[in-house]
């Protein structure tokens, strides 16, 4: 098929935009997404960490500091057990933060981790963590939340505070929302 | 029919000529100049005074985010595009456009897009007020109802932009008169080609970061909540890959059109043309690695500031080969002032005094104080006031004798330059001052201590609106009638569009012209 010089620099040209608008959507989100998870840049924390066993480097101790807040219009009171706790490297540590919902409804809250100084963020594991699930709690509940995190041995050594923050969001509009929309696909026309 | 355009108003709608359309991008442009114009002016009439006095804080932010927008999409651009419509198939002796029809589309869906845009500001909830840079989450989970059009209408604005886009790097690599090699082609074919494949590769970026908002608003995504998972700060880095090469969009084309002005009134050739050329390619690969010098105060690793710290450094070399070839040329010449070489002259001084404050808000360490103060405020206006707005106004004097045949009137260009040139200084640089003290930007009340600067400021602005009433006035003036231009206009000047008769005939270079 011959096409003219202008169709071939257009349709070059065309698959350059739509290249860069898929560049856009789907590269550049799940890159950031895996830029921060190296780097540790933006204090997310990892997901899920399967405890390996470790030598507890009894020799160092590291203070790890808990802060909780809420989001906006997040009624709910929030905060942690302890607010301060020292460890050794290795060793797996219980903490629990207590939430409850004071309203006269039933709430579904989220957690969000955010750790600094961002260089530790990839050497904090958490084994079990409120966080990895949302929190339904029925109106004037108290919930006890639990945490068990390891700091890994190989933490950086000039790393001698580790601060960890949970903001608390509200996100009962948004799971009714999805329910109601699985309910909406599910049903019959 | 063949030889002339269509009479009655079907012409504009169906044409598919470059000179008609880039007459209609030129007077698009010049609308929302004006639009965007009154914006600034209740701006400034607002911060006169310390205390509210003419709007509430919530239009205020309504005024703020329309300018941003509507200069930038609404003004600079089109205005950059219709004079490549026009300019370039003469300044390489094509006939038309490569895609004529695509040329008309692209400019007709902007007049619906800024409808758009404009139209959110009667609506309930008010216009988008979150600032031209819209972060999220202002401009997702907090704002107005209305963003969903203001979505819309940067999709549209993207669409138009990617078209134009094409169609000038098409007719700049196929239609060429023979003899035309790429290193013989006019500085402003070279960097509007440069900028051309900037907009293909930055627009889509745009359209995708405002479709991810869209996705967030109403679908149920979370790419930039963090109640999600998603992240705020992936908002502002997809926003300022975009938005860095954007302003270099707003640039390039520019540093042409002073290139093609300032040899025809020093009577020598550009100095260095070559280096031109590289510098400008320069510029445009680095405006790719440097976004982040944008957002250098949300936390980012020390290696990463000093990384776009140097980089953004590093652009002040090829801009400083430009100023020093734009100098060079001049040095020795037989210069003389008329209008186009005014506004020239004032780029080029105000330009560099606009790349200084940016190399200042380049230091990381010191950018944590200038950062969303009135400092860069006063930067941007310098870079795009006297950069793209002065380069279209001298472009526009330049060859306003080639389009409509006559001369514009020399005693009334040289009241605009100075009335401008006056007015813009007033204006911008007291910003400077408030910004260093602590003036935050983007607010409609500010501490009494900066009051004075803003008065000065506020009666700037004034008077470099009245300015663009007079370039109207002398517009409309030269299109209606006066003194014939010769085919040349000016001295001798260089390049394919000065050998055809004044005005331009509807349809030239029907034959290619041998370029030696």
């Amino acid at each position: 098929m011959a096409m003219s010089a202008n169709t071939r620099t257009t349709a070059k040209l065309l698959t350059l935009a739509v290249g860069m608008l898929g560049f856009a959507l789907f590269v550049m989100p799940p890159l950031y997404d895996a830029f921060c998870e190296i780097t540790g840049l933006n204090g997310k924390t990892g997901g899920r960490y399967e405890a390996v066993p470790a030598a507890v480097d009894t020799q160092r101790t590291v203070k790890v500091q808990f802060v909780a807040s809420n989001n906006e219009n997040m009624p709910w009171e929030f905060k942690p057990g302890v607010v301060e706790l020292k460890v050794h490297p290795g060793e797996a540590v219980d903490t629990v933060f207590h939430a409850r919902n004071p309203t006269d409804r039933d709430m579904v809250g989220q957690a969000i981790p955010s750790l600094v100084p961002f260089k530790a963020a990839s050497y904090f594991h958490k084994t079990e963590c409120f966080c990895f699930n949302q929190q339904t709690l029925a109106a004037g509940e108290t919930a006890e939340l639990g945490l068990r995190f390891i700091v890994d041995p190989d933490l950086p050594p000039g790393v001698n505070t580790i601060t960890l923050s949970y903001t608390l969001f509200d996100v009962t509009d948004r799971i009714a929302q999805q329910t109601q929309n699985k309910k909406a696909d599910a049903s019959p026309i | 029919m063949a030889h002339g355009p269509k009479p009655g108003f079907t012409r504009w709608l169906y044409t598919t000529n470059h000179k008609d359309i880039g007459s209609m991008y030129l007077w698009f442009s010049f609308a929302m100049f004006l639009l965007g114009g009154c914006m600034a002016l209740v701006i400034r009439a607002e911060l006169f005074q310390p205390g509210l006095q003419i709007v509430q804080p919530e239009f205020f932010n309504q005024m703020t985010t329309m300018h941003g927008l509507i200069m930038v999409f609404g003004a600079v651009m089109p205005a950059f595009v219709g004079l490549a419509n026009w300019m370039v198939p003469m300044m390489i002796g094509a006939p038309d456009m490569a895609l004529p029809r695509m040329n008309n589309w692209s400019f007709w869906i902007l007049p619906f897009a800024f409808a758009m845009l404009a139209s959110t500001l009667f609506m309930e909830g008010g216009a988008p007020n979150f600032g031209w840079t819209f972060y999220a989450p202002l401009s997702t989970e907090y704002a107005p109802p209305s963003v969903t059009f203001f979505i819309f209408s940067i999709h549209i604005m993207g669409a138009s932009s990617i078209m134009g886009a094409i169609n000038i790097v098409a007719t700049i690599l196929n239609m060429r008169a023979p003899g035309m090699t790429l290193m013989k082609m006019p500085l402003f074919v070279w960097t509007w080609l440069i900028t051309a494949y900037l907009l293909i590769a930055v627009m889509p970026v745009l359209a995708g970061v405002v479709t991810m908002m869209l996705m967030d608003i109403h679908f149920g995504t979370s790419f930039f909540s963090a109640a999600g998972g998603g992240d705020p700060v992936l908002f502002q880095h997809v926003f300022w890959f975009f938005g860095h090469p954007e302003v270099y969009i707003m640039i390039l084309p520019a540093f042409g059109i002073v290139s093609a002005i300032i040899p025809t009134f020093a009577r020598k050739p550009l100095f260095g043309y070559s280096s031109m050329v590289y510098a400008t390619a320069s510029i445009a690969f680095l405006s790719f690695i440097v976004w982040a010098h944008h957002m250098f105060t949300v936390g980012m690793p020390i290696a990463g500031e000093l990384f776009f710290m140097y980089a953004t450094m590093l652009i002040a070399v090829p801009t400083g080969v430009k100023v020093f070839n734009w100098v060079t040329t001049m040095f020795r010449g037989s210069m003389t002032f008329e209008t186009p070489m005014l506004f020239s002259i004032a780029f080029v001084i105000l330009f560099t005094l606009g790349g200084f404050s940016g190399l200042m808000l380049a230091i990381a360490p010191a950018d944590f104080q200038y950062h969303d103060t009135y400092f860069v405020v006063a930067h941007f206006h310098y870079v795009l006031v006297p950069g793209a707005i002065f380069s279209i106004t001298a472009g526009v004097y330049y060859w306003l004798p080639k389009w409509t045949g006559n001369m514009y009137n020399e005693a009334m260009g040289k009241v605009h330059f100075w009335l401008a040139f006056i007015g813009l200084n007033v204006t911008f640089f007291p910003m400077h001052f408030v910004g260093l003290a602590g003036m935050p930007r983007r607010i409609p009340d500010y501490a009494l201590q900066f009051a004075d600067f803003n008065q000065i400021a506020s009666v700037g602005a004034f008077l470099f609106g009245a300015a663009q009433i007079v370039f109207l006035f002398n517009v409309i003036r030269t299109v209606r009638g006066g003194k014939k231009a010769t085919d040349e206009v000016w001295e001798n000047p260089q390049g394919l569009e000065w050998t055809v008769p004044s005005p331009a005939p509807y349809h030239t270079f029907s034959t290619p012209p041998v370029v030696r």
